[in-house]
Parts: structure tokens; sequence; C-alpha cells
């Protein structure tokens, strides 16, 4: 029988959830508005008897976390903008040495030390690889604690599947905000993924050394690497887009968001549907890979998009780059931290509908 | 049924708990329920204010714009509240600490005297309780008939024996709304 209902912030459940999916290791270092999840994890790991450690620096405990998921561990680390900016040297090292790991960044204002309200300005760093070099990685966006909690969940295995970095993607609002949540059975480290790949244990096993590394100066060898890195892009492609659809089929209007502007544009497409507007709303689960299959489906259809997003326009390139001019593309957002109302987004609809 | 609630006060009279408990109530209710709190960086005396929804279908929006009801715990949240209120809708106020009429005449204006309720309790600490008794009977979108096991895991068990005045607070609160 599943679990009863618990009422839980979105950071305490997404350190609940990674602990259930068998993190063993967490390293964190405080920054609001994530310092619940490391609170969390000060609180809870010790008591699992895995491994926590608080940073002297969010670069720190990036290294930390590539030290140990080099090993085999899983592991994780969280932050908000600024702190995740700091982390980007680390994670295009794990992404250069093909190392899982999970990175939460539960999203701040910005740019710079911003503000601590809630904000989707770090799409671009996010799903761009945001560090140095040519790369990707898993970036998965949550709408709310329960959907929070099961993408962390299961970061943890697509990491290891994939053997790259899983970014859960969230902001201020999902990581303050209290909702019912219920949660998976704790994940027996017996039956976590063997990594024959990882460094260490030579004791036991008596196998040759795994070097785990991101430098080759041999630059045949790294374009190689690099070639087979992006072939698996390829496949991750094909295979892990995901996307929630409402009302798509009877709207001409269709808004795109993600996270916390995808439950305010559901709240917009509920008050245009009283008012009898048909919008639809199309909300990308993954940001990388970006679902552009369904999206391009919609766009064959001639629909016509709005984005809504809580920056000043960067997932719309996304779109944009899907669509490839074939409808029109139009953008509705706030930044700053200001997080734009159902009521906003429901004049923007009736403006592009003309009503 | 949603019920989109705007609870605002000072730093210190339990607005948090008040919409913590409310929503913790609505989940064992079967409901959907979320709750968003904003406060600054204040140690006390700042103001704090909760965005509340309980629903029987999924909640779109977790943010409250135009609330349906409207908790108003000092003087200071007079305005705030008087500002977004739905028209027509249930505005709650803390009739201990605001004297001022309010200039909503559209609303439904329900006043709880919850200090002074609080007080003959024998803690003025039970004031957001009386509020939250209040709020139910107004809106019936949370019946608060779970409270109690609510309380004992919302409580560390040195403080259950509280239980029974919280519970007598509500009970007040309650009587209060005609």
């Amino acid at each position: 029988m599943a679990e009863e209902k618990r009422l839980m912030k979105g950071n305490e459940a997404i350190a609940e959830a990674a602990i259930r999916a068998g993190c063993t290791a967490y390293f964190g270092y405080p920054i609001t508005p994530q310092n619940e999840l490391t609170a969390y994890m000060a609180k809870h790991m010790l008591d699992h008897k895995r491994t926590f450690i608080q940073a002297e620096s969010e670069v720190s405990a990036i290294n930390m976390v590539y030290g140990a998921a080099a090993t085999g561990a899983r592991s994780m680390t969280s932050s908000s903008s600024p702190g995740v900016s700091l982390k980007q040297e680390g994670i295009s090292y794990a992404c250069g040495a093909d190392v899982p790991c999970v990175v939460v960044n539960v999203a701040r204002s910005g740019p710079g030390l911003g503000g601590i309200s809630p904000s989707q300005g770090d799409y671009f760093q996010s799903t761009r690889g945001g560090g140095h070099g040519d790369y990707y990685h898993l970036v998965l966006a949550p709408k709310s604690v329960q959907e929070a909690a099961d993408l962390t969940f299961e970061a943890f295995d697509l990491a290891d599947e994939w053997r790259m970095p899983a970014m859960i993607l969230a902001d201020g609002l999902i990581g303050q905000m209290m909702e019912g949540v219920s949660f998976p059975p704790m994940r027996d480290l017996k039956t976590l993924p063997k990594k024959a790949w990882a460094a260490g244990r030579q004791q036991e096993t008596h196998r040759p050394n795994n070097h785990i590394t991101s430098l080759n100066l041999m630059p045949a060898e790294l374009e190689q690497q690099n070639l087979a890195r992006f072939k698996r892009y390829d496949v991750m492609k094909a295979k892990l887009q995901r996307s929630e659809e409402v009302n798509t089929d009877q709207a001409e209007l269709i808004l795109v968001a993600y996270g916390t502007s995808a439950r305010i544009a559901l709240g917009a497409l509920q008050m245009a549907k009283a008012e009898g507007l048909e919008v639809g709303l199309f909300r990308p689960i993954t940001l990388w890979p970006f679902p552009e299959q369904k999206l391009s489906e919609l766009a064959a259809k001639g629909k016509r998009f709005l984005v809504v997003e809580m920056s000043m326009g960067q997932m719309i390139e996304d779109v944009r780059l899907v669509v490839n001019g074939r409808c029109e593309v139009k953008f509705y957002g706030r930044c700053g931290g200001m997080i734009p109302t159902e009521e906003e987004v429901l004049a923007e609809i009736k403006r592009l509908l003309g009503k | 049924m949603t019920e989109k609630t705007f609870m605002a006060g000072f730093g210190g009279q339990g607005v948090i708990s008040l919409g913590q408990l409310w929503v913790y109530c609505g989940m064992k209710e079967s409901k959907e329920v979320t709750f968003f709190p904003f406060y600054g960086a204040e140690k006390r005396g700042g103001i704090a204010r909760a965005s509340v929804i309980v629903s029987d279908s999924e909640i779109a929006s977790p943010l409250v714009t135009t609330p349906d009801s409207a908790i108003v715990m000092n003087i200071d949240s007079l305005k705030l509240c008087e500002d977004c209120l739905k028209k027509g809708g249930t505005l709650l106020i803390n009739s201990s600490l605001v004297k001022q009429e309010t200039t909503r005449k559209d609303a439904r204006v329900i006043k709880v005297p919850c200090n002074e309720i609080a007080e003959q309790l024998g803690d003025v600490r039970f004031a957001n309780m009386v509020m939250m008794g209040a709020l139910s009977k107004a809106t019936g979108a949370v019946k608060l008939d779970k409270l109690e096991a609510v309380l004992k895991s919302f409580f560390p068990e040195s403080k259950h024996k509280f239980i029974p005045k919280n519970l007598e607070a509500i009970e007040a609160g309650m009587k209060v709304v005609k």
C-alpha cells in the first residue's frame, strides 16, 4: 500500500526523495531559497549512515560530488542560481568524465546576486551546457512538490543509466511552497546498478585501475570521445523527451510553459475556458532533451503559440527552433523575481485572440 | 469547490502556522492543497503572509491573487486584504486589534475578537486557532474534524498538553460566525 500523503515544502520533498533513491553522499553550501533542502539532508542523511558534508563553498561541494560519484556513490548537491553558476566548472568536468550525479537548482532571480524570489532565468545556463566545452546534460523541470519528489527519485537512475549529471531545475516557489506528497519506498542500496567503470575498490576486485578524468591532450582521441558522447545524446533525444498537454486538440492558441509558470498558465487556461475561449497548454517536463517531437507535431497543425516564462524569454528560443517559422510564436514574461498572475496571462491571451 | 484564502498578520501571530494547519487538515480531508508563505528576513515583527488553496480538483496556480476569503490579523494587513479580495468575498477581521471599519462594502465581513477569546482561554497565542475556527465555519472549505490527529503530528509530544485548549479555541472561533 502506498504511504500516507505528507505535507511538505518542495525543498524537503526533494531531499527525502533523494534519500529514498539511494543518494549516499550529499554535499551542500547554504543559499536561499533552497536552505531547507540542505537542512533536511543534514538532519536525515546521518540517520541512514550516509555522508553529509557542508562544504566551505559551492565549488568545493560540486568537486566533492565529482569525487564521490567517481567512486560509484549516488552523489548529489543542491544550490540556487548564483551558487549553481559557481558549480558550472565541476558540472563540465563531470560531463567530460561521464560521471553521473544529481544537481538541484532552486532558482532565484538574477543576474548577479539578484534577489531571493523565484525566477526561470537559468534556462539557458541549464540547457546549453552551462560551463565550458561541448556538452549537454539532463534537465528535469517539476511543476509541483509531488513532481519535484518524483523527478528527483528518477534523476538518480537516469544519471546512472546515461552517465551524466541530471539537473532538477526548480525555482523558489516550488522549493518554498507546501503541498501533499507521497513517496516511493526506500531503495535498497544493494539493488542499485553496479558501476564497473567506477574508481577504487582495487583490493576487493583486483581489476585494473579505472582512470576517471576529463583531460585528454590528444585532439584526435578527444574528438572521438566527444563524438561518442554526442551519439549518446542522439539516443537520449529519441528516448527521453517528456511533456504534458492540456486541451491542445481543441485549441488554436497554445500556451508553452514549464515549472511554476506552467501552473499559472493552466490557471489562465481555466479562466479562459470559463469565458468560452479554447486555449491549450504544452508543458515541457524534460528541458533537455527538449520535447521537440510533440511540439513539432502541434506546429505542423498550424497552431499559434504563447510562451510564458519567468524570464525575459529563454525557452522561447527552443520553441522557435522547433516551430522553424511554421507558425506564430509570441511571448509573455515577468522577471526579477516577479511572478506572472493568471489574470495577466489571461489578458495576453485575450489580446492575441482579439477578444 | 476551490477556496483560495489570503492570510496576513504580524510575525509571531501564527499566520504561517494557521495556513499550514489549514492545508494539513484539508489534505487529511482528501482535498488538494497548496500553501505558499511570504515573509521578510526579520527575526520577529515583520509582516507574515500566506497564500492558501484547498480544492476538490488539481490546483493550477499556487499564488492567490484574488482570494475568495481573506484573514486580517492586524491593522497593517487590512489594506492588503481589501485590495485583493474577490468581489463579494469573505473578510475575516481580528477585531481585537483592528478597530477600523473596512472600505469594502461588497464583502461579507466577519469580525472575530481573536485576542480576547484567546486570552479568556488562557493564552493570547491561541488567537490564530480562534481565527481558523471562524474560517472553517465561514467557508466550509475545511471541516477541521481531523484537527486533533493533525495537531498530534504537527507538534512535538512535549506540546501535546496544549491540544485540548487549541481545540477549544477552534470551537470558540466557530461560534462567532453566525
